[in-house]
């Protein structure tokens, strides 16, 4: 800070009785200022809302009842994602067995590696026929890092049946590890009173 | 003995840098603050991935509470009309009676959760005391219940509006229960919606699969 000096006597000649006027600091006392910036400062940190929230896009299907307009589902490249109470992931692949043998326990870790597996599995038998290089081409115009793979992918869906124990979160993990895996095709479908007795048969005791 | 003298130096310490910083830091936060819009309702969004942008303008939000209650939202900045539209279907479809004094109220409100039955109730209470009224939820059933007039007057207002593109926002908390969000999905269904947009909180995509590849690849 610069302090303005008052030149002194030089110069100037002061009558008598004039008083020499008072030196004042210039300097204020930033104190009060100071803490009151602070405060403001601690008040904004707190009331700040720095993550602004982001979306997730969902697509549903038109109903239809026509037969020819449904989108139907190979068994062989199909896996069923069943969830069930406290974050309880079920699964089964291509159709449920009668003696429902295949169906199989899960959580959420283990669910991905799963989906990876299955999604290999169908991308290595998937055979290969007249519309593939036409599929394949679209998928590379696009963009798509995995474009070798968009005609297998079409073979591979996965159906989501969350049940009425299921959160919301459930489903939007489930959704997001659709993302996560690059599944391309995914339903969200109502579960069948099968599966429904199934889960709570096996809730009770989950098998690993 | 002499003692030996040491130079008296100043405590005083220069704080002007000290208070600039702060002043600066200070204004940053003015700037950057954005108030959360007063909410009746505490609702924990679930993480995800994607990275879509959030629109808080020109968009219905259906809020589903972690007791699974339903509420019902409009952000329409610059088209006040719209509000106006809305409480006019909802009156010619179920005979509500809301009246214009109350309509200015809606135009105010965060949250609509009640049945028709007691929605000028609702609108009769001031807006300041409204986060103290607890709220019903707006009644939904597997067909899609009353959800779907007010979904269906949104979209209508918002067609007569013409400008602006509605987007549909589901919020839900992360407790709340599957068949809530079903019936949600319903009533949009019935009014042959198939589109919308789930409000979620950013997450990193897990290291090693194909999406954080995809990322990594387009960045």
């Amino acid at each position: 800070m610069s302090a303005i000096e008052e030149g002194g006597d030089s110069g100037h000649k002061k009558g008598p009785g004039v008083k020499k006027a008072k030196k004042l600091s210039t300097r204020v006392d930033m104190t009060p200022m100071v803490d009151l910036g602070f405060l403001l400062i601690t008040f904004f940190i707190f009331t700040t809302t720095m993550q602004t929230p982001s979306t997730m896009k969902l697509n549903m299907p038109k109903d239809t009842k026509k037969e020819e307009e449904q989108n139907k589902a190979k068994a062989s490249g199909a896996l069923t994602i069943l969830l069930g109470k406290d974050n309880h992931v079920f699964y089964y692949e291509g159709e449920l067995l009668g003696d429902a043998s295949n169906f199989k326990s899960s959580n959420f870790k283990e669910i991905r590696d799963e989906i990876i597996s299955k999604h290999q599995e169908v991308i290595k038998n998937h055979k290969h026929d007249d519309t593939c290089p036409e599929t394949q081409q679209k998928a590379k115009a696009k963009g798509d890092p995995n474009w070798q793979n968009a005609c297998a992918d079409r073979d591979f869906v996965v159906i989501i049946k969350p049940n009425d124990e299921a959160t919301f979160k459930n489903t939007v993990d489930i959704l997001d590890e659709m993302t996560i895996n690059g599944v391309k095709r995914y339903a969200m479908i109502d579960i069948t009173d099968t599966e429904k007795k199934l889960i709570a048969a096996t809730e009770g005791t989950p098998i690993k | 003995m002499p003692s030996v003298k040491i130079p008296k130096k100043s405590t005083n310490v220069d704080m002007t840098p000290f208070v600039d910083v702060a002043f600066l830091i200070l204004t940053f936060f003015i700037m950057a603050t954005k108030f959360k819009p007063p909410s009746p309702v505490e609702v924990t969004t679930p993480s995800s991935v994607s990275a879509d942008k959030y629109p808080d303008n020109d968009a219905v939000m259906i809020t589903i509470d972690k007791d699974s209650k339903v509420y019902f939202t409009v952000f329409s900045e610059g088209a006040p009309k719209v509000f106006d539209d809305i409480i006019g279907s909802i009156n010619a479809t179920n005979n509500t009676g809301v009246t214009q004094s109350e309509t200015n109220n809606f135009k105010k409100m965060a949250m609509v959760g009640v049945p028709f039955s007691q929605l000028r109730g609702l609108l009769q209470t001031p807006v300041d005391q409204q986060k103290n009224v607890k709220q019903a939820g707006i009644p939904l059933d597997s067909t899609g219940g009353e959800l779907t007039f007010w979904i269906n007057a949104a979209k209508k207002a918002f067609i007569t509006e013409g400008k602006h593109k509605l987007t549909y926002l589901i919020k839900g908390d992360n407790d709340s229960k599957y068949p809530t969000f079903k019936m949600v999905i319903n009533a949009m269904r019935k009014n042959e919606e198939f589109k919308y947009q789930l409000v979620t909180t950013p997450e990193e995509a897990p290291k090693g699969t194909e999406y954080f590849n995809k990322v990594k690849a387009t960045k």
